[in-house]
């Protein structure tokens, strides 16, 4: 099973085994992760599961959609590595992956 | 010391969100959630979109899966009812007869279907679309050429269209009201609205006046629908989406005080404190607005319930919203930020009559009260911030989609 960490505001890591068809999204919700908020259940709406994407894998996650895109550039605190944890499945490959959430959503 | 007990009534998406919160804020008794369904807590928008169209299922839906139950130590009775509540010596009975004790109980009943009440309505090709259940039993009928009439020009009602066109499936829209969403939007969404399904290729019609539900000839399903005016259309399947009410039955034989839903204060306490309600189902106060209302919203089940869990866990906060709202038809992303209603101003940006793509900006004296969105993101995200800090936007340069939204919003 894909092993996720998520590094919260503060430093704080947590390592979830997050099923493969899952998203990072989902992975937190099901562990009470605080700094994911997930209001619209992962439908690309709200823009509350903002994450950042560790450098190191960014080139290995999938490109977002425009509209994912659209909604990114109005998060708080924006960055190159800006994405929607909830447009994000897990795969094999993804196995490792590192995540940063923001402030803004603890 | 005795664990004190909390008793969570509906499994539904407040529940869901509940359960984990009245952990997070420190609860340490027992949490019980009572649910009629034989399901976990669900997502209910993919059930008119992704799930009917069997793309997704029951496992998709789920808001958190099984194991996180366990591990917060959430008791799910699935497949069970509640039939009545002992206000004075805090018991409720279930319909299997079992008497369960509670310290807390927490009303997440949801709301149901309103109920078409014409002959034939009860007839087995004619469906409701609220539920898992109500989704299993509509795919069966989706088949190409096949024709669907749909009763109710709202959301429900617009996203089933949306779907079953999309299978090739024949779809008439029946509107009682001049227009489409003549409840909740203004006449310039309306008309985007209907002219995007037209180009798909449903078949709109409003002001319509339906008398009749014919049978087919073994009396077993509606295969026409006739209208007052004369005209009639061929139906092989039926779905009716004219709203809901709200289950408040419960704690209205209860005694609890009721309008337009379960009476809630801004802590989310029923008039009496040691019940609570949350979601679909509660009649609240919403401050921003200075007015009450009843929300159908997965935003205003979630954050009311976090509000109830607050309370419950004595760290109460008032429950202070912008709602809002979404809904997904094609390729088409409605995001909706506060409530128009009272309206005196609009300033629609983009194209109405061409396109896929504009915003409508609501103003009451001058100041932004909302904005329906639709494929454009940026306008609801900043239109809900703008909302939310009250902050004013740059009026004259709005109606220019050139200008990024950012680029609007005024410092003051």
């Amino acid at each position: 099973m894909p092993l996720v960490t998520y590094i919260s505001h503060d430093g704080t890591t947590t390592e979830i085994e997050v099923p493969a068809g899952n998203s990072v999204m989902q992975g937190a919700v099901d562990n009470m992760l605080d700094g994911i908020i997930a209001e619209c259940g992962g439908s690309c709406s709200c823009a509350t599961c903002h994450c950042y994407i560790d450098e190191a894998w960014l080139e290995k996650v999938p490109a977002a959609s425009e509209m994912e895109k659209d909604m990114l550039e109005c998060v708080l605190e924006p960055q190159d590595n800006s994405r929607l944890s909830c447009q994000i499945h897990l795969t094999d490959e993804l196995d490792g992956l590192i995540v940063k959430l923001p402030e803004s959503q603890f | 010391m005795e664990k004190q007990r909390c008793i969570i009534v509906g499994a539904s998406h407040a529940a869901g969100e509940l359960c984990i919160s009245l952990r997070k804020e420190g609860w340490t008794g027992v949490i019980t959630v009572v649910g009629e369904e034989n399901y976990l807590p669900y997502n209910r928008p993919p059930l008119s979109k992704t799930f009917l169209a069997g793309e997704k299922n029951i496992d998709d839906l789920l808001i958190r899966h099984a194991e996180a139950y366990t591990k917060a130590d959430v008791q799910m009775k699935l497949g069970c009812r509640v039939e009545k509540i002992d206000r004075e010596s805090k018991k409720v009975t279930l319909n299997t007869n079992e008497t369960l004790a509670y310290d807390k109980l927490i009303l997440t009943t949801g709301a149901r279907p309103r109920i078409m009440d014409m002959p034939g309505a009860e007839l087995e090709n004619v469906f409701y679309l609220r539920s898992i259940q109500d989704a299993d039993h509509i795919r069966p009928y989706i088949q190409k050429e096949s024709r669907a009439v749909i009763i109710g020009g709202g959301y429900i009602g617009l996203e089933t269209a949306a779907m079953l066109v999309s299978t090739g499936m024949h779809v008439t829209l029946l509107e009682r009201d001049p227009r489409i969403l003549n409840r909740v939007a203004a006449p310039e969404i309306s008309q985007f609205f209907s002219r995007i399904h037209t180009e798909e290729g449903v078949e709109l019609f409003t002001d319509v006046d339906i008398s009749e539900l014919k049978a087919d000839g073994n009396g077993t399903k509606v295969n026409e629908v006739v209208c007052s005016d004369g005209k009639s259309f061929a139906a092989d399947l039926l779905i009716i989406g004219i709203g809901v009410i709200t289950n408040s039955e419960l704690a209205e034989e209860a005694g609890l005080e009721i309008n337009n839903g379960i009476v809630v204060n801004a802590f989310a306490e029923t008039s009496d404190p040691d019940i609570l309600a949350a979601g679909d189902c509660s009649y609240h106060f919403n401050k921003h607005y200075q007015r009450w209302l009843r929300l159908e919203s997965i935003q205003n089940a979630v954050e009311q319930a976090k509000v109830a869990a607050r309370t419950v866990c004595g760290n109460p906060q008032e429950y202070d919203q912008i709602p809002w709202f979404w809904s997904d038809q094609y390729d088409l992303k409605l995001q909706i930020a506060g409530l128009s209603g009272g309206y005196d101003n609009l300033i629609v940006r983009g194209d109405l009559s061409a396109g896929r793509k504009m915003a409508v900006f609501y103003f009451k004296e001058d100041n932004l009260i909302a904005v329906d969105a639709v494929n454009s993101p940026q306008e609801f995200m900043f239109g809900k911030r703008a909302l939310a800090q009250s902050s004013r936007l740059d009026i004259d340069k709005l109606t220019d989609s050139s200008v990024p939204m950012k680029e609007l919003m005024l410092q003051d």
